[in-house]
C-alpha cells in the first residue's frame, strides 16, 4: 500500500483526512482504487473524456510523473504518491 | 627607564624601514608589491584610503595580522602621519615579519602627492549599528549589506504574504520596495496581514505597510502603486526592479507574472496558502523552471478557492511570506541555493516541508523554445474560456 497524500481541495471528498492508503502498482492503478474507494475525487480530477486535467500535477516520492512514465510510473509500497493543483492564495479575500 | 614619545619613535626607526611615497607607488602594480596595511582607525578608512590596502586597525592589529599577512611577506604600513605605522612596525617584527616597512609621512602626504586614493562606499555609522547581526555573518558582511540598501523589490500584495516579506525586507535594509496593491485594509485582514493596524482600517494597503516600513527602518523607501497590476502596466511597473516577490491572491495575476518576469528577465519569487499549506519556489528566468512549467493551466475555480472562501491560519502566511524574503534576499546577495528548480510544500498541520523536484519543460509554453509569450486575457484564459471548458463547473 503506498500513501496518497491529498491536497487541502479534495480533503472533502475523501472524508478529511490528509493521507490515505492506497494499493497499487502504477500510479494508474493507485489513482483507479483512490476513486472506487472516493468517487468524488474521481469527478474533480479526471475530464469527462476520461483524462486526467493538465491542472493536476502529481509526484511520486519527489518526481514529477510528467517527466517519467506518466500514469504507468511505478510506484512501491513505501512510495508517496502528492497530488498538487496550483493554489491561487496569498494576499487578500476573494475577488 | 622612563622613555618619551620622542624616544619611541627613534627605537622604531632603527628597527623598520621607512618607505617614501614615491617609491611605494611604484613599487605598488610591480613585480612583489607589497601588501598595503592601513592600521588607521575606522572613521579615517571611510574617508579615503590607498587603492588594494587592507584596513586593520592599530589596536587589533597584532591579533588579526596573521589573517591578512604572512611572516615572510612584505607589508607596507600606513597611517596618518606615518607615525603609528612605524610603532605599528616594531610589534610586527618583533612577531617575525622581517619585511614590515612603515610608509612616511602616511596617507597624508600620499593624497598630498596627488596619488590615486579610494574612497569606500560606506555604511553610516548608524547603519553600521543597526545592521552589526547582518555585518556580523561572513556571507553578508558589510559589502553584503551594501548591496541590500542598494537593491530593489517589487512587491505584488500588501496582504497576507506581503506583510511579513516587506517587513523583513525592510528590517533587512533592501533600500527600495514597491508595494503594488489596490486594495484597502479590512478587520479581516488583521488576523495574519500584521504589517497593518486597527486604527488603519480603510486605509489603501500599500499606503498603510508604507507608514509601517517607514517606522521601522528610514533607510528604505517604499514606492506605493495603489493599483492591481494588468498587461498594460506590468512591464512598467517591473522596470528597475531586481527581484519581484509574488503575494497575489489569484491566478490571473500569478500567470501575468509568470510571463511578466520571463520578458523582463527578473526573478520571481513564488508563494501561495491555503488553510494550512503553503508552496513556494524561485523561478529564474531561462536558467530554471518557470510558473508555467509547474502549473501549465490552473484549475478550475472550485478546486482552487481563495483563501477568502477557504480560510487560512494566519501563522500560515508568516512562515511563507518570511521564506520569499529569504530567498529574495539570498538573490540579492548572490549566495546559497535558492529554491529555483525546487518547489516547497509546507504542511502546517503535519509540520512537514516536503521538496518537490521541478524542471525546466521543453514544450513550455512560457519559457519553452517554442514558445510565442506575448500577454493574454488572463481572466477569460483562467477562468477556462477557450481551455478547458467542460471541466469548469460555474
Amino acid at each position: 500500500m503506498s500513501t496518497v497524500r491529498v491536497p487541502p481541495v479534495l480533503r472533502a471528498a475523501v472524508g478529511g483526512v490528509r493521507e490515505l492508503s492506497v494499493p497499487g502498482s502504477t500510479v494508474a492503478e493507485v489513482l483507479a482504487a483512490l476513486y472506487a474507494a472516493h468517487p468524488e475525487v474521481r469527478a474533480q480530477l479526471v475530464s469527462e473524456s476520461g483524462e486526467l486535467h493538465r491542472f493536476v500535477n502529481i509526484y511520486v516520492n519527489d518526481e514529477d510523473v510528467r517527466l517519467h512514465e506518466w500514469l504507468e510510473t511505478p510506484v512501491g509500497d513505501t512510495d508517496t504518491l502528492l497530488i498538487l493543483p496550483a493554489m491561487a492564495g496569498g494576499a487578500t479575500a476573494s475577488r | 627607564m622612563a622613555q618619551t614619545y620622542q624616544d619611541l619613535l627613534t627605537a622604531a626607526r632603527a628597527e623598520v624601514p621607512e618607505v617614501q611615497v614615491a617609491e611605494l607607488a611604484e613599487r605598488i602594480g610591480g613585480v612583489g608589491a607589497p601588501l598595503v596595511v592601513d592600521v588607521r582607525e575606522q572613521s579615517e578608512w571611510d574617508e579615503g584610503h590607498l587603492p588594494g590596502a587592507v584596513h586593520v586597525p592599530r589596536g587589533f592589529l597584532e591579533s588579526r595580522i596573521a589573517g591578512v599577512a604572512t611572516p615572510d611577506q612584505p607589508v607596507v604600513l600606513v597611517c596618518a602621519g606615518g607615525f603609528r605605522s612605524l610603532l605599528a612596525g616594531r610589534n610586527l617584527r618583533e612577531m617575525g615579519y622581517d619585511h614590515v616597512e612603515s610608509l612616511a609621512g602616511g596617507y597624508t602626504r600620499w593624497k598630498q602627492a596627488g596619488h590615486e586614493v579610494v574612497v569606500p562606499h560606506t555604511l553610516t555609522p548608524e547603519q553600521r549599528s543597526r545592521y552589526s547581526r547582518h555585518t556580523l555573518i561572513p556571507e553578508v558582511g558589510e559589502e553584503g549589506q551594501l548591496k541590500l540598501l542598494g537593491a530593489k523589490v517589487l512587491l505584488i500584495g500588501a496582504g497576507g504574504l506581503g506583510s511579513p516579506s516587506a517587513y523583513y525586507l525592510a528590517a533587512a535594509g533592501v533600500g527600495t520596495l514597491g508595494l503594488v496593491d489596490d486594495d484597502v485594509v479590512d478587520a479581516s485582514n488583521l488576523q495574519r496581514q500584521i504589517i497593518h493596524t486597527t486604527d488603519r482600517v480603510g486605509m489603501l494597503k500599500a499606503e498603510s505597510a508604507k507608514i509601517a516600513i517607514e517606522a521601522l527602518n528610514p533607510d528604505v523607501t517604499v514606492n506605493v502603486h495603489a493599483t492591481r497590476i494588468n498587461r498594460d502596466n506590468a512591464l512598467e511597473l517591473i522596470s528597475g526592479y531586481d527581484v519581484i516577490v509574488d503575494g497575489a491572491d489569484n491566478f490571473p495575476t500569478r500567470y501575468l507574472l509568470a510571463d511578466a518576469s520571463l520578458m523582463s528577465r527578473t526573478p520571481l519569487v513564488h508563494a501561495s496558502i491555503l488553510r494550512f499549506e503553503g508552496h513556494a519556489s524561485v523561478f529564474l528566468p531561462y536558467e530554471g523552471p518557470c510558473y508555467r512549467c509547474v502549473f501549465p493551466e490552473p484549475p478550475p475555480p472550485d478546486l482552487a478557492p481563495s483563501c477568502g472562501e477557504a480560510g487560512v491560519l494566519g501563522v500560515l502566511c508568516g512562515v511563507m511570506g518570511n521564506i520569499q524574503a529569504n530567498e529574495a534576499l539570498k538573490l540579492i546577495l548572490g549566495i546559497g541555493e535558492t529554491l529555483s528548480g525546487r518547489l516547497l510544500v509546507y504542511d502546517a498541520l503535519g509540520m512537514s516541508f516536503t521538496e518537490l523536484k521541478v524542471r525546466r519543460d521543453p514544450n513550455c509554453p512560457g519559457c519553452g523554445p517554442d514558445a510565442h509569450l506575448e500577454f493574454r486575457d488572463y481572466d477569460a484564459w483562467c477562468a477556462g474560456i477557450g481551455r478547458h471548458l467542460e471541466a469548469v463547473r460555474v
